[in-house]
């Protein structure tokens, strides 16, 4: 099977020394059923024109490439954003859900299980549910049911289920936990929508496959307005769905791939190699292999691992991380909304928070970001960390 | 055959069906003590936790043991130091998480379990395929690596584990995490039947077995049951190391 992007298929579940199949052994079977589930379906034509027709018809897509000419001016480069944030549900994280849920259909699913960080994720996956008539549980922690409590009521209008996941930092690892024990008791019945390129195998080589029609498209419009590929792309990495899924379309060009993790979440900026819900990469951990907390402003971005397939990036030096902390992500996420008109998610700040602070070596260059997600879901906790709400102000790192 | 495998078999041999109690190493805090216990109780083996941060084939009650131990501060090196000072006579089994053994590096952690006394590990989320370099690292020790058997693996694959299973095969009695159950699931006898006609290692049962009548109808087919949440359940609800001794002296009773 050929990859849809520039990107390599992985090697017996691994890319590089990375990824893996390391689940109980209940669950073991069902990875391969999906494996083989998948394989078939994305080599099935009429699997692939459905899941596009859905992908537009219904998700919104293509989604536009908008050139940012104050901003640009102000920095001295040329920024382009990948609007993610006008697909249906208002991230990225669409285009993962809908191939998944047609997978889940295809396979006689009935019901769905999934986590959640800022509830992006799962608003997707409660309106593919909703949309194909799956019941629906996602799982969140009890931290982000707070920070986000609008995605929450959003996911419960779509007849969701929302539990509260109330171990251990209460955020969106031990949402997948929670996730993963109900998929170890269900796995019969249920499909496991993972949000992330992250998990067993095959996991994080499927959700990467649907998301590489953001890099698809991104490389054609870039060629028609720029004549080639952009010098940079950016994008956040917490997982790193959106990241893998731009940089499918621009790996061995002459691009600069650049994954913006946050300060308090670096897996690969300040992790070690580790293994956590299913697969090899680099984990933020204490020297006996506890998985850390992470820290950041953004629900979203609040994990201590990361996808696969990044590590094998960086390890290769087919792209570079770096991080950025919370108040530089806030300043940028108020400066493209009076620059640009365009509230961002704090996730993609990020990203921008990066080109900001390296406006001077970017100079003269052009920078597309992948603008994964819109700002709708972050604005009443954005304002309460602005009035020094001290609830508000603890969701910050410390 | 290494010698955990040896002792059960030759324990069965004996007409005995094998208890092995699971204990989460680090809770609560005289939990050393409650080893020697459950030994004179009758376990024949005892399976030791090393708590990990995330552990997914774990339900709320031994989520709740190894929380508290890792909040206590708990390490996997004082755990293993622990145990290397007790004197027992039943084999030590270490049931932990991949990532524990994968950053103390494969060798050390042999080395380590060796020096502590274990002679056999449970690992969880390191399935079949992911566990040959292990297998190998803690046979050169002589530490047996035990599978998991599950009833949702095929055919094709129970016979696979069974054959790289060592010590013996754990057989997981229902499709969910580790926790109490108020009846025996039809699935704990059905694993029991398809392991034990595919392999002469000890099979035993684990996850869900809860009572000692629980216990003793699955040992009509199986060689042994492993339980876990309801030893750990009643020092959660009593603070005290002594029901859980009493509770695997009464499974003992029913087994006998």
């Amino acid at each position: 099977m050929t990859s849809s992007g520039n990107l390599s298929n992985p090697v017996d579940g691994r890319f590089g020394e990375f990824g893996g199949r390391f689940v109980p052994e209940t669950l073991v079977p069902a990875c391969m059923e999906l494996e083989d589930a998948f394989n078939e379906a994305w080599a099935d034509p009429s699997f692939r024109s459905e899941f596009e027709a859905l992908l537009s018809n219904y998700g919104g897509r293509p989604s536009e490439i908008t050139e940012c000419y104050s901003l640009s001016e102000e920095l001295g480069l040329r920024l382009l954003l990948k609007r993610e944030d006008l697909n249906h549900t208002g991230s990225h994280k669409i285009n993962n859900v809908l191939g998944q849920t047609l997978l889940a259909k295809r396979m006689g699913k009935k019901r769905i299980v999934a986590e959640t960080g800022a509830g992006q994720h799962g608003v997707a996956t409660a309106t593919a549910a909703a949309y194909f008539g799956l019941e629906c549980v996602v799982y969140m922690g009890e931290v982000d049911i707070e920070r986000q409590a609008l995605n929450v009521f959003r996911m419960e209008l779509l007849g969701a289920e929302v539990r509260p996941a109330v171990s251990g930092s209460k955020t969106l690892k031990d949402a997948v936990n929670e996730a993963m024990r109900d998929w170890v008791g269900s796995v019969e019945t249920t499909y496991y929508c993972l949000g992330s390129c992250m998990g067993p195998h095959p996991y994080p080589h499927m959700v990467r496959e649907f998301h590489s029609v953001i890099g698809n498209e991104a490389s054609a419009q870039c060629k028609q307005l720029l004549g080639g590929d952009p010098d940079y792309v950016v994008a956040c990495v917490g997982g790193g769905s959106n990241a893998i899924g731009i940089f499918s379309g621009f790996v061995g060009t002459d691009a600069q791939l650049v994954g913006v993790e946050p300060e308090g979440g670096a897996a690969i900026g300040s992790g070690e190699p580790g293994v956590v819900h299913g697969s090899k990469s680099f984990l933020m951990q204490d020297a006996a292999g506890q998985v850390l907390e992470a820290h950041s402003v953004s629900a979203g971005l609040d994990y201590p691992g990361v996808g696969p397939e990044h590590a094998y990036l960086a390890e290769s030096g087919q792209a570079k991380y770096e991080s950025v902390n919370d108040t530089e992500v806030l300043a940028a996420f108020e400066r493209l909304a009076q620059t640009e008109g365009i509230i961002p998610a704090l996730e993609p700040a990020h990203g921008l928070a990066w080109i900001i602070r390296q406006a001077e070596e970017l100079k003269g260059q052009t920078v597309l970001l992948n603008l994964s997600g819109r700002g709708d879901k972050d604005v009443a906790q954005v304002q309460a960390i602005k009035a020094g709400d001290p609830q508000a102000l603890a969701t910050m790192r410390k | 055959m290494n010698p955990l495998e040896q002792h059960l078999t030759d324990l069965r041999a004996g007409g005995r069906k094998l208890l092995v109690p699971y204990i989460t190493g680090g809770y609560p805090e005289n939990w050393t003590e409650l080893v020697g216990g459950l030994a004179e109780a009758g376990a024949d083996a005892i399976e030791i936790g090393i708590p990990f941060s995330d552990p997914v084939m774990d339900g709320p009650t031994i989520q709740e043991s190894s929380s508290k131990a890792l909040d206590a501060g708990v390490t996997p090196q004082e755990v293993l130091a622990a145990l290397s000072q007790l004197d027992v006579d039943v084999p030590l089994i270490a049931m932990t998480y991949y990532n524990i053994c994968f950053q103390m590096g494969h060798e050390n952690f042999a080395k380590e379990l060796a020096k502590a006394g274990v002679t056999g590990t449970i690992l969880p989320d390191l399935s079949l395929e992911e566990s040959h370099e292990w297998t190998k690292q803690a046979n050169a020790r002589d530490i047996d690596s035990i599978l998991l058997a599950a009833p949702t693996s095929s055919d094709e694959r129970l016979k696979q584990i069974v054959q790289a299973s060592q010590g013996f095969v754990y057989s997981v009695g229902l499709v969910g995490t580790t926790g109490e159950r108020s009846e025996l699931a039809q699935s704990a006898m059905d694993i029991a039947r398809r392991v034990k006609s595919s392999t002469d290692k000890p099979v035993l049962v684990g996850v869900g077995i809860s009572s000692p009548e629980q216990a003793q109808e699955v040992c009509e087919v199986a060689d042994g049951v492993i339980v876990g949440s309801a030893v750990i359940r009643r020092i959660l609800d009593t603070g005290s190391i002594d029901g859980a001794i009493e509770f695997v002296a009464d499974i003992r009773k029913a087994l006998d």
